[in-house]
């Protein structure tokens, strides 16, 4: 936990301005929700919402062996990689359970660019500094780098109106990036979300971040962009199955029961946890994280048992909350390997009260 | 943010409506506020149970979070809001109207006087609002 008063993005004044609601998150203080939950996530389903994800810490290796310290340190194969393209990966320790998940962007075959959960910033810088000792250059670009988030179907259009080359970024493709200039603010846009919608995320200098706001939000609101907080980027990315670090995954968690088995590349050149991922897949999972529906009255939460028909308890609600674009209450959690068939019915231990829920398939929300 | 004058108040954020020995229940705008939007109450008591002041009734949900409902004063449940199972949304349209709780039949009259008035009630959020 980090101690002390907490950190200002430099969107704090956008945010108070917006009659934000501020909530300490993880050093930072974070705007929780603008307008409310529900209308921020909807507005990102049907139209656009703007975040401010400035905690994110930024790291950068450079140097010829950058790309090899950096495929070593994660799970998926960055060598894979071309210029200009991301990844998203787990980031292991030897025992194979999860220091935290991120993306890796290639710049340049010399230079690359790690996107860390603020939650883990120091860990992950401290891991980084030390695995590029000797072999490449390490820089912590976290205070210089603002991010914002545009997602949304209307992500585009908005962009549109923000210049020649702000036009043209809806022909980036999936997971890559570029330079790019929007209105007349220098940034670097990559094709990336936490939403399961479509848009882009936006890197920029830490100041320039207000003026960015400030144009998008003024281009934005006509076509039904929100400012949009961390409780709505919570709902958004539940419906759309992605994990959250501290919730799905954690240094006691591995990446394969996860369900992110897809990000570990066990036939890539050695990596921090290869061999330990390696034993763990070569026995049946005990358990695996499933998505589910609350078919009782109740909403499941972070820390809830979970129990079978008995009631015994067999495992662990990691995320839950009403899906207000699926419409339904619904969860994530680990289950017993024998329970995560779809279809399987459970009981979720609201603070002492078993209500009836069900596995089903993931994601709950995919853009059509 | 409204208050009304007529309405006594729990430090939990409570309020009661007080008709002789007859207390209807609710949650005031600030807690609303606080939760956002309501997608659960769970009223977990039955006509004529009894309850102690300061002891939970129910459960009350939004997107983000769960809160405690707490009864204000000691007595029995003599009624219990049906609508607020499938319209949950009323607390956040009508929090001191359609989306009362629960009516309690007072046992103790004295316990009146540990509620809060309007006032003391409104100078007990600006100091829990920082």
């Amino acid at each position: 936990m980090t101690e002390g008063t907490p950190r200002k993005t430099s969107l704090y004044d956008r945010h108070i301005a917006a009659k934000a609601r501020m909530v300490p998150f993880a050093g930072w203080e974070m705007p929780i929700q603008y307008t409310g939950i529900v209308e921020e996530h909807q507005a990102v389903r049907t139209a656009a919402g703007l975040f401010d994800v400035s905690h994110m810490g930024e790291l950068e290796m450079k140097g010829e062996q950058a790309g090899a310290v950096v495929d070593y340190l994660v799970t998926n194969d960055t060598s894979k990689l071309v210029d200009g393209q991301a990844m998203y990966t787990a980031c292991c320790n030897e025992r194979g359970t999860i220091l935290d998940d991120l993306i890796v962007y290639r710049a340049a075959s010399d230079r690359w660019l790690i996107v860390c959960n603020a939650s883990n910033h120091g860990k992950i810088a401290a891991h980084f500094e030390k695995s590029a000792q000797g072999r490449c250059e390490f820089a912590d670009r976290s205070d210089e780098t603002a991010l914002v988030a545009l997602q949304g179907p209307k992500a585009f259009d908005i962009l549109d109106k923000a210049g020649s080359d702000a036009s043209k970024l809806r022909e980036l493709k999936s997971f890559h990036f570029r330079d790019a200039i929007i209105g007349n603010v220098r940034c670097t846009a990559a094709r990336t979300g936490y939403t399961g919608e479509d848009g882009v995320e936006i890197f920029l200098p830490w100041h320039e971040a207000p003026r960015l706001w400030d144009l998008l939000m003024e281009l934005g609101a006509p076509l039904g962009l929100k400012p949009a907080g961390l409780g709505a980027r919570d709902t958004l990315r539940l419906e759309a199955r992605l994990s959250l670090y501290g919730n799905e995954i954690d240094e006691t968690t591995h990446p394969l029961e996860a369900g992110l088995g897809w990000v570990v590349k066990l036939d890539k050149g050695t990596f921090v946890g290869k061999k330990a991922l390696a034993a763990i897949k070569a026995n049946p999972l005990p358990r695996k994280l499933v998505g589910f529906e609350v078919t009782g009255r109740g909403i499941a939460r972070h820390g809830y048992p979970l129990r079978d028909l008995d009631g015994k308890e067999v495992g662990i609600c990691t995320s839950g909350s009403p899906g207000p674009t699926v419409g339904k209450n619904i969860g994530l959690g680990y289950l017993p390997t024998v329970m995560s068939e779809v279809g399987t019915k459970f009981l979720v231990d609201c603070r002492g009260k078993n209500v009836e829920a069900v596995v089903v398939k993931t994601p709950f929300y995919k853009r059509g | 943010m409204e208050f009304p004058s007529e309405l006594k108040y729990t430090k939990d954020h409570e309020w009661a409506k007080v008709d002789g020995n007859r207390v209807t229940v609710g949650i005031t705008a600030f807690a609303v506020e606080q939760l956002g939007d309501i997608t659960l109450v769970n009223l977990d008591v039955k006509v004529g149970d009894q309850l102690a002041a300061g002891k939970a009734f129910g459960t009350i949900e939004s997107v983000k979070t769960l809160s405690d409902l707490y009864a204000p004063i000691d007595g029995k449940v003599v009624e219990l809001n049906k609508a607020l199972d499938g319209s949950p949304e009323l607390v956040n349209e009508d929090p001191y109207g359609k989306a009362w709780m629960v009516v309690i039949e007072a046992t103790d009259a004295g316990g009146f006087d540990k509620l809060l008035d309007q006032k003391s009630y409104a100078d007990h959020v600006k100091a829990s609002a920082h």
